[in-house]
């Protein structure tokens, strides 16, 4: 049986100057990479990690091992890795703290992934309003460099790998693998048609993998353990270790490192519950862009499958609880703000959707529309949904649908009752953490 | 640089040969030069105060594309300022979960105490040792310290409309102020340096994680909970 919580990649987060190399390998760090280099060829740690089943931790879920296998090994031009480290999604808090507290993590599992790939050349493109973080990304790989883990003939092994930390500029967008290469290409952050995939034509257009930093940072551990040590943890589609990120109002917030198929009754009772005096309304699973769930799905193994078939995704196991004080309008009508202000302006849907929906959703909010066009006003934006979900260029059009819809599905009655109300009927300071400070403004 | 001179730098003067090299060192860290734009514009910005048309014309000479192309490119991301910011630029979180937790009314209190709308700066008053400018900003991913303020892009957890009041003023006041995450708080033309690639010295500040960041690991602890062990060996890293 395996313990209810397992931490691997969080494990030295709580260790004195973990983020240093000297502390990494205190607790074996770079043993993976020694181990690969002198024993495994790059095809045996593709079989490996395709072997314990990960699958990508950024939110969609592929495969891992099955992403790195479409390289076409074949093709005279170089190889590329690009880790994606644009963590931006609403929710989700969990890669920025391990590239905190433990970068050297991060670079291990990219020496590992671009040796298995054949990358001569790889880069972590990190979000820029994360300064610290990037300092120590940038310090471990001066670190890595100066011990032989990067640079020419890494170890003696005749392998060459170049690692460039990369910040952003702040663009949600390029959080989706398509934009963040033309991104990375010193170019605005749009997405681009696919095929062709990254895997043949990506940074320029040469085969490219790109993966997310928890993803990566899984396979020194899977490279020491070994896959069946993986894939004992977790569900039998749903395979290892993973982090969930509680935020919101729960007493106790923060990063949990568990099997995937926890639940979120689970993860409260370990966290104390909802605040004090509160109950559950709504929450997240893996960020905004995946639909809202209610306490109806606290039982509800958080795993790729079972999330699914509940009509919502995993996502980044962004879980935001909300409490019986939040106004899901007000929730939702930020979150649809937020997208108007990200959508790249590549495609129409998106680009004139988001505009809609924020339009529409700001007048509900208001209640300046008459109650007796409520049911005509839900019936128009769930059309305006429509006609964006599947029809934009990539997903961001996609995720801005989602807590529309879902809300209107679990919570209608609270969307008219703002109309009813002529206005919110909330009252926004409770649902603060410092009500008690008396927040007026 | 002190606060005071960073603010008072240089806003449009020419692009020093200094900046011209560093500028190069930055193209030539990748396969393709262009790739270096977005960190050469952080540069830009370090060493301007914001993005001028110099350092437009400067990165389009380098990296032989045309200056339109880099304007389309600085226009795009947020981060990129065509007018200057304060010393220290107070980024407060109004995404959701944020907004909620009290991000809304900290925004407020920041606007009313500092007489600025969104994205402006405040005045400087007399003995006023630095300015700060102010902005409401997307999920910074760090739900799990909500309400978050970002000061120069460094991590203020835990915020309330008191602390982030006193925040403001601490940093007008010329008061050392540290991130609860991180290191003292350099200016906004220093941080967007190290954005740019280059060492400040300060990686090794400040703590590995903080409170939230160890929930679940301190829990596991509290319980002997740990990762199965490889073939009886030592325990999973």
């Amino acid at each position: 049986m395996t313990d209810t919580l397992t931490p691997v990649l969080t494990a030295n987060w709580g260790d004195d100057r973990s983020w240093s190399l000297a502390a990494y390998e205190a607790r074996g760090g770079y043993g993976a990479l020694r181990k690969a280099l002198t024993e495994l060829q790059p095809d045996d740690v593709i079989t490996m990690v395709k072997d314990s089943g990960l699958r990508g931790r950024g939110g969609a879920g592929f495969p891992t091992g099955m992403k790195w296998s479409f390289i076409p090994q074949d093709l005279p031009k170089p190889k590329y890795l690009v880790v994606n480290a644009d963590e931006s999604e609403p929710g989700t808090c969990k890669d920025i703290p391990l590239m905190m507290a433990s970068p050297h993590t991060l670079v291990e599992g990219v020496i590992l992934s671009a040796y298995a790939i054949r990358a001569n050349h790889a880069f972590i493109y990190v979000r820029g309003e994360v300064l610290h973080v990037i300092r120590r990304l940038q310090n471990a790989v001066r670190e890595a460099y100066a011990a032989g883990h990067l640079g020419k003939d890494v170890h003696g092994s005749g392998y060459d790998l170049d690692l460039v930390i990369h910040a952003g500029a702040g663009a949600y967008i390029c959080g989706e693998e398509t934009a963040l290469l033309d991104s990375l290409e010193g170019r605005r952050g749009q997405p681009r048609l696919r095929p062709p995939f990254p895997a043949v034509a990506g940074l320029y257009a040469s085969p490219t993998v790109i993966n997310n930093v928890e993803s990566i940072a899984s396979v020194p551990a899977i490279v020491a353990n070994g896959a069946e040590w993986f894939s004992a943890m977790g569900t039998e589609k749903s395979k290892g270790h993973v982090i969930y990120s509680l935020s919101g109002h729960v007493k106790r917030p923060g990063q949990y490192e568990a099997p995937l198929g926890i639940t979120l009754r689970e993860l409260l009772d370990l966290g104390g519950g909802i605040r004090e005096g509160h109950e559950l309304k709504f929450w997240t699973p893996g960020g905004s862009s995946t639909p809202l769930l209610t306490a109806e799905h606290l039982d509800m193994p958080l795993d790729y499958e079972s999330v699914g078939a509940a009509g919502s995704m995993l996502g980044t196991r962004a879980l935001q609880i909300f409490d019986e004080t939040t106004c899901v309008v007000r929730a939702v009508l930020r979150w649809t703000e937020f997208y108007k202000h990200e959508s790249c302006g590549k495609c129409t849907p998106c680009r004139e959707g988001t505009w809609w929906l924020v339009q529409n959703l700001a007048k509900m909010e208001a209640g300046t529309i008459a109650p007796e066009d409520g049911e005509k006003m839900l019936a128009l934006l769930l059309d305006q949904c429509d006609n964006i979900l599947g029809r934009s260029f990539c997903a961001l059009g996609d995720g801005a649908t989602s807590p529309i819809t879902s809300s209107i599905q679990y919570f209608r009655e609270e969307y008219l009752a703002h109309l009813t109300n002529r206005g919110c009927p909330f009252d926004p300071v409770a649902s603060t953490l410092f009500a008690a400070e008396g927040a007026s403004v | 640089m002190t606060a005071s001179e960073a603010s008072q730098g240089p806003m449009s003067s020419a692009i020093t040969d200094a900046t011209l090299a560093e500028l190069a060192e930055i193209a030539a860290r990748y396969p393709e030069a262009r790739s270096g734009l977005l960190p050469m514009l952080h540069l830009v910005q370090s060493a301007q105060g914001r993005i001028t048309p110099e350092g437009i014309q400067a990165c389009a000479d380098l990296l032989g594309i045309t200056a339109a192309e880099v304007s389309g490119v600085a226009t795009f991301y947020t981060m990129y300022k065509r007018r200057p910011v304060g010393d220290f630029h107070v980024g407060v979180c109004t995404n959701t979960l944020c907004a909620v937790m009290g991000g809304d009314l900290i925004f407020e209190r920041l606007k009313q105490h500092l007489d600025v709308g969104n994205d402006e700066v405040a005045e400087r008053r007399p003995g006023d040792q630095a300015t700060v400018s102010l902005e409401h900003v997307e999920c910074n991913a760090a739900c799990d310290y909500a309400p978050v303020v970002m000061v120069n892009w460094e991590f203020m957890d835990n915020q309330t409309p008191t602390s982030a009041t006193d925040l403001v003023d601490d940093l007008r006041a010329g008061v050392e102020v540290s991130s609860t995450r991180g290191p003292r708080l350099c200016t906004w033309r220093e941080a967007e340096r190290v954005l740019a690639g280059f060492d400040d010295g300060r990686a090794d500040d400040g703590p590995a994680a903080g409170a939230a960041s160890l929930a679940g690991l301190e829990i596991a602890r509290e319980n002997d909970w740990s990762a199965p062990r490889a073939d009886g060996e030592e325990a999973a890293r």
